[in-house]
């Protein structure tokens, strides 16, 4: 029977990543993907010469934006880990399911827009926009956690121990090392997204970057820039231990998570702001969606679909073609050490931040972002698949060069590189929403222009609705997993 | 030079002396057997041999390093790598051509796998997998052979047939074998291994069972 199943494997294989590759190219002339600035390479030069020759802004500025993003990071974080706890304990029941599919399908991005309404442009909104998200994938991926732990434990215990005794001596310790280990690499993320939070306006890295790169001052800008890649590239040095409460701790002082909270201001925006403006004023429901539909919600969804898929190849190709660099069976120490850094630099950057910087360079059009996308989920794509091809080990007469990277090397790489590139598949749809908001005309640019027109009702509808396209194509890509017995176990955010 | 050469030698293994004293001289056209327990370092010494000169020598190990999704074929195929410029081989890769083709065929139907050709080999069975592994040193048709028990996992009679293959090919060959029939019919120069040293050396027609027996110090119960 296996080997019926694996001959069916190999060729679906071959036949999937031909489909991704078709669709792309069906894609191509659908989207726009011209370069509108007039000298591209002379921006280029000029913000080259500013990250060389940075101009420093004064240390109280730049520990003050360092701190701050921490501080959203470690709350946030914190929150949404305690709060992802509790909803992973209740994850058999259907309801809690959807519940955190539904929290992470938003991104932070747009949660941020949401309690920006609410709570103004406070600490509060800003934890509660990592917070929230995070919670969903907390909760998913404890739960899996407590789903995979040995039963016999949990089976020999006396009949009546109550269930918190029994999460607490047989659950809870089995899962313990995994479920450290993942919140530790979530703090990452949550640094990366507290960064891009301060796009919107947070006092974070990204606020001073956003202003300073979008004025040209590259030279000014390149501390920030500087100080956010360290802050990633070495968290996992200084991010362990006592310290994890400490600098919890240290964040709570820093920015206490309060706002004002203006009681009749919130339930306008949740009983009048958010309703549709037909169901309001009793009017017609159809022609306002329609509207809604034929001018927004339709091209949106297309041009998300669009850019991702362009994107999703783009990823794959430079994958697997920056994966031999970091490889122990290709190159020498020196190649590899230089390829690392390379790779380092954009897996610690965040999409958003990459494709703000593309789009100064290129203009606005969907090559800024596919560059994002494909640059930094390749870039962690070829870091894993290296890491795992260094547990290769190859004949004493094994083929050098590109005959041992054909060869021996990609076949069988090439089922890690499909697992790892369908978990990558939701994470790219929902960082393509997202860069809408920087113009590239996605969901997110019309929700982000919804809420500038404070027409909320029309925002929050487009929220669902990239909510709805997020838990598809994850649904779609893991039945591909499954029907291609791509079982590799990844977290990456 | 065309054979082996080892001098006053000792070999070892992650820090470990495994063979001592070796004084061993291999001439071309001689066909040779070691014959040992296992664990005795016949491996050890096998690729310090293919160390002597890899690029003349078809090499068949014991562990096969087969790619398992790729097809009997392009196993094969692989034997060749170093023989074609890397543009033909990604395009035999993807298409391969008539004339390799051809020799590939003839070369599996040979080895019982003509109807296994364009299967990945994670579908064939441990000795199938044994043969394409062979097969793969056969397609390299370079003037000397190593073979760490190339046949071990193939029936007798085919077993056989692929020795007296190997032998047709190959100017002088060098195999480890655990059949003591097969090597006294094969090979004329039988080098015994014992306790880290060679335990005797001499040509297939003056030996007797007498003389191989102490190799095997843990079958004498």
């Amino acid at each position: 029977m296996t080997t019926r199943l694996q001959l069916r494997d190999t060729g679906a294989m071959r036949r999937t990543t031909g489909l991704f590759i078709l669709l792309a190219l069906l894609c191509l002339p659908w989207a726009d993907i011209a370069v509108h600035t007039l000298d591209p390479g002379r921006e280029l030069g000029r913000l080259a010469q500013g990250l060389l020759w940075p101009q420093w802004p004064t240390t109280r500025t730049l520990a003050e934006a360092i701190a701050s993003t921490l501080a959203f990071a470690f709350q946030g974080v914190a929150l949404g880990a305690i709060a992802g706890f509790g909803l992973a304990l209740l994850y058999r029941r259907r309801a809690v399911r959807w519940l955190a599919a539904s929290l992470r399908a938003v991104h932070e991005l747009f949660w941020a827009l949401l309690f920006i309404q609410l709570f103004g442009l406070s600490t509060l909104a800003g934890v509660l926009a990592i917070a929230v998200p995070y919670a969903g994938i907390f909760a998913k991926v404890y739960g899996e956690l407590f789903e995979e732990t040995d039963p016999a434990p949990r089976q020999a215990l006396p009949a009546n121990a109550s269930r918190l005794s029994s999460l607490m001596f047989t659950t809870l310790p089995q899962a313990w090392p995994n479920l450290a280990a993942y919140t530790r690499y979530r703090l990452e993320c949550g640094i990366r997204s507290s960064a891009v939070l301060g796009f919107i306006g947070l006092p974070t890295l990204g606020y001073h970057l956003e202003s300073l790169l979008r004025q040209g001052f590259y030279a000014e800008a390149a501390p920030f820039f500087y100080a956010l890649l360290i802050l990633i590239a070495t968290q996992h040095r200084w991010c362990r231990g006592w310290m994890i409460p400490a600098l919890l701790l240290a964040a709570l002082w820093w920015l206490p998570p309060v706002a004002p909270i203006n009681g009749a201001l919130i339930w306008q925006f949740l009983t009048h702001d958010i309703v549709p403006a037909p169901l309001r004023s009793g009017m017609d429901a159809l022609p306002w969606f329609m509207d809604l539909w034929q001018g927004q919600l339709w091209p949106g969804l297309i041009n998300t679909l669009v850019l991702a898929m362009l994107s999703l190849v783009v990823m794959g190709l430079l994958g697997v073609m920056l994966f031999p660099t970091v490889s122990r069976l290709f190159g020498n120490r020196w190649t590899r050490g230089l390829s690392h850094g390379v790779l380092v630099i954009l897996r610690s950057l965040p999409e958003y931040l990459l494709a703000f910087i593309a789009l100064i360079l290129l203009g606005p059009s969907m090559l800024p972002a596919i560059i994002a996308l494909g640059l930094h989920n390749g870039a962690i794509i070829a870091h894993l698949i290296g890491q795992y091809s260094n547990t290769l080990v190859l004949r004493d007469d094994a083929a050098r060069g590109l005959n041992r990277y054909f060869f021996e090397v990609l076949p069988r790489q090439f089922r890690l590189f499909l697992a790892f590139s369908l978990y990558r598949f939701e994470t790219v749809i929902r960082e393509t929403a997202i860069l809408g908001m920087l113009g590239i005309p996605t969901l997110g640019f019309f929700i982000d222009s919804a809420f500038a027109e404070f027409r909320f009702d029309r925002a929050v509808m487009l929220l669902v609705a990239s909510a709805i396209l997020n838990i598809g194509v994850d649904g779609f890509a893991r039945r591909i997993r499954r029907r291609l017995h791509l079982q590799q176990q990844v977290q990456v955010c | 030079m065309t054979g082996f050469r080892l001098q006053q030698a000792a070999l070892t293994v992650g820090g470990q002396t495994v063979l001592h004293d070796l004084d061993i001289t291999i001439r071309p056209g001689e066909r040779v057997a070691l014959l040992g327990e296992s664990g005795a370092g016949k491996t050890t010494l096998l690729r310090a041999l293919r160390e002597q000169q890899p690029n003349r020598i078809a090499w068949c190990p014991q562990q096969p390093g087969l790619v398992p999704v790729l097809s009997v074929f392009h196993n094969l195929y692989m034997g060749r790598l170093d023989q074609y410029a890397t543009a033909y081989n990604l395009l035999n890769l993807i298409r391969p051509t008539p004339a390799r083709r051809r020799e590939i065929t003839e070369l599996a139907d040979r080895l019982g796998l003509g109807d296994q050709l364009w299967k990945p080999v994670e579908q064939l069975s441990g000795g199938q997998q044994s043969r394409v592994n062979l097969g793969r040193a056969l397609y390299q048709q370079r003037p000397l052979f190593i073979g760490d028990e190339p046949v071990s996992a193939i029936d007798e009679r085919q077993g056989a047939d692929l020795l007296t293959l190997i032998c047709e090919q190959h100017e002088t060959v060098v195999l480890a074998l655990h059949n003591i029939d097969q090597a006294l019919a094969h090979c004329n120069r039988i080098i015994g291994i014992r306790a880290g040293r060679v335990a005797f050396d001499s040509p297939s027609d003056q030996l007797t069972s007498a003389d191989i027996k102490p190799l095997y110090p843990s079958d004498a119960s």
